[in-house]
């Protein structure tokens, strides 16, 4: 009898139990309906458009689309364009990231360091974050003229011969990664900043204490470890950024000269908006994401094991 | 000799003098504890011993060596920091090991890849780690060595500390407030192993706190600091029993002691609830005012208020029970203040509040100060009847 008694009061607590939860979850997902719904509204969605459209034929302008299978995608494997844009933009990433992560990593440093003229510097340093590219690339233009250029001006006066920056096949390319490094540095550099400051300064008393006697006994021993978990973030950034270069690309070049300065987003935007070919440049995109995310996943599980969040 | 000398520090911090003119000599193996309020400049100070912050003037001496203009890392000594400022990245051992691998590796040595191709680098580094353990066990913390300070409590990351401040041997000791991190009962424990290991090393340490407790408790000599100065550095009983300064007094002691504004009578007498004191001083004029002090404990409280009796009449206005004593806050209406006693629960059991009470006070345990609050020297006068109240 008691037994019976203290197994059906078990029972009925259990199931009360899951009234319970199941009352909880269902607030749970109330709660996070509006965020659900605009996720998929905003992101999943048009993903999964471009996925499908990814798979016809659609071509602005024309109605009706047939579906086409892997054909897009085959047509990629073949296609030169895409091959040159895809070799650009892995050159472009790997000059532009690299060198405006480190140059804004020193100039954090130094500006860390002075007590005067810090928000003059951040200021400074931030203002071609802030400017327009597109306006901003006239006056790129002007700079990197092959003939009244200020830069081939200067090279001239050192006796140096002034290569045509933006109009030779060469040169184009690292001209361009100039300008992504120019716009670049100031906003990792305001985030490297804000990472310096979080360090506390105790810990470089420590290091003295301890005997780190030189500036890279102590980046070594604290700056470099304690800034991780902003270096993580300002690479992905950096990385994202670059490998999402158009800006420039469609004011200054145009792709030119002869493709080499052919990017992945200007080869979508060519392909979808100037040949209205939706289907193709869908096509583009989906690899254009499937690159994004590899490398965003890449970064994370490599650096992850090695950054450490206070 | 002295094993550790300041002479005439001072450091400003642009018109802000934050330390005027510290001196201090400390005998070898000798536990020094600077208290004081926050602002003090106690912190600083020992910022400028560690060589983190220069001195505007003055010399630092340690044994024979002037190491006033050397680098932190050039001078032995080692300090433990109130955050304990551990490395977040590296595990306990490393964290240990930094100070040694800073001073027995060279740059190249210390190199990830490169580093373990330099010649003589893996006998220092196995020497570096045999000495880490051998720190670690005298610590008690081999089962720590490889946890990252985020995976320790507060106590066990103080050990860290400690352990990576005394691996390299250090010829002093610096400690800034290492116990105010911890919860009260670790810290009281905390406490005497920080002594223990201190007579142990034998080095002389300079021990910073805010805690009047910790100094008296853990110091051979306690160094009062008050407004950039030092008021007074002395055995912790000198401390509080011949205090040199009406705020040393204030500083030293739980509960506060009492302070009273007073004035010199005639003959230089200066007198208060049946404590008579005759000034040494016979310059000073009578009428001159002056500050009384006097401590809790000293302090007699009698119930009842029949005329005629000595001492001074007043009424219990609150009383604190802390079960070993009790402290009673008397109000004195006549003198528009309030004096604080600290009696056993025998004395104080029957008060409660408003109870007529009268207070007498010892006579040879009433301090006076004078205007500029430095101790003015004082010859109790033993009254029969109130010696025999002030003695029970």
């Amino acid at each position: 009898m008691a037994d019976i008694t203290a197994a059906s009061i078990h029972a009925a607590k259990a199931k009360s139990r899951s009234t319970a939860e199941r009352h909880e979850a269902r607030n749970a997902l109330i709660l996070s309906a509006p965020a659900l719904i605009l996720l998929l509204l905003f992101i999943v969605l048009p993903v999964a458009g471009v996925v499908f459209l990814s798979f016809t034929d659609f071509e602005l302008g024309y109605s009706g689309f047939k579906f086409v299978g892997m054909d897009n995608y085959t047509e990629l494997l073949t296609d030169r364009t895409f091959r040159q844009s895809l070799w650009n933009t892995t050159v472009y990433t790997a000059i532009v990231a690299p060198v405006s992560i480190f140059m804004a990593l020193g100039f954090a440093m130094l500006i860390e360091a002075e007590g005067i003229g810090r928000s003059f510097f951040r200021t400074a340093y931030f203002l071609p974050v802030a400017s327009l590219l597109v306006a901003m690339a006239t006056v790129w233009q002007y700079l990197f003229h092959p003939t009244i250029g200020p830069v081939n001006q200067f090279l001239a006066l050192l006796g140096l011969p002034g290569p045509n920056w933006l109009g030779s096949a060469g040169t184009v390319l690292y001209s361009l990664s100039i300008i992504g490094v120019w716009q670049s540095v100031g906003f990792n550099l305001v985030l490297f900043l804000a990472g310096l400051t979080a360090i506390p300064r105790e810990l470089y008393s420590a290091a003295e204490v301890d005997g780190a006697k030189s500036a890279f006994d102590r980046f070594r021993l604290v700056t470099w470890p304690m800034l991780g978990p902003t270096t993580l973030f300002v690479t992905t950034i950096s990385i994202i950024n670059a490998v999402k270069v158009f800006e420039t690309v469609k004011t200054l070049t145009e792709g030119g000269p002869n493709k080499s300065s052919e990017v992945l987003l200007f080869t979508i935007y060519q392909e979808g908006f100037v040949y209205l070919r939706v289907g193709y440049a869908s096509a583009l995109t989906v690899v254009f994401l499937a690159i994004l995310v590899v490398l965003t996943f890449i970064q994370y599980r490599v650096q992850d094991k090695q950054v450490h969040y206070a | 000799m002295s094993a550790l000398s300041l002479r005439n520090i001072e450091k400003s911090f642009g018109a802000n003098q934050i330390l005027k003119g510290i001196s201090l000599d400390a005998a070898p193996g000798e536990f020094i504890a600077l208290v004081g309020p926050s602002g003090c400049g106690k912190s600083t100070l020992l910022r400028i011993l560690a060589g983190l912050e220069s001195a505007d003037a003055g010399e630092i001496v340690v044994g024979d060596t002037v190491i006033t203009d050397m680098q932190p890392a050039d001078r032995n000594v080692a300090m433990v920091f109130q955050s304990y400022a551990l490395y977040p990245h590296l595990t306990a051992s490393e964290n240990i090991a930094v100070p040694l691998a800073m001073r027995r590796l060279s740059t190249l040595q210390r190199l990830p890849l490169v580093g373990p191709l330099m010649p003589g680098q893996r006998k220092a580094v196995s020497e570096i780690g045999r000495d880490v353990r051998e720190m670690a066990a005298a610590l008690k913390i081999d089962h720590l060595l490889d946890r990252k300070p985020g995976q320790m409590s507060g106590g066990q990351r103080q050990r860290v500390a400690l352990a990576r401040a005394m691996v390299r041997r250090p010829a002093v000791f610096l400690m800034d407030e290492p116990l105010s991190n911890l919860d009260a009962n670790l810290r009281v424990h905390a406490r005497g192993e920080i002594v223990e290991l201190h007579r142990r090393a034998g080095v002389p340490t300079v021990y910073v706190t805010h805690d009047q407790a910790e100094a008296l408790s853990m110091a051979d000599r306690v160094a009062v600091m008050i407004g950039g100065e030092m008021l007074q550095l002395a055995a912790p009983q000198v401390i509080y029993d011949d205090p040199a300064h009406v705020e040393v007094a204030k500083f030293v002691g739980q509960p506060r002691i009492n302070i009273l504004n007073s004035h010199v009578m005639s003959g230089g007498i200066v007198a208060f609830a049946g404590a008579i004191c005759e000034l040494k001083d016979k310059n000073i004029t009578s009428g001159s005012p002056v500050t009384i002090g006097f401590r809790p404990e000293f302090v007699k409280v009698i119930a009842g208020d029949e005329a005629g009796e000595s001492g001074l009449r007043g009424r219990v206005e609150r009383v604190e029970f802390l079960g070993s004593e009790i402290i009673a806050y008397c109000r004195l209406d006549a003198i528009g203040a309030t004096v604080v006693a600290k009696l056993t629960p025998a004395e104080g059991g029957k008060l409660s509040s408003s109870t007529p009470v009268r207070l007498d006070v010892a006579a040879d345990h009433l301090f006076v100060f004078g205007a500029d609050g430095r101790r003015l020297a004082a010859d109790p006068i033993l009254q029969t009847n109130t010696a025999e109240l002030a003695h029970g």
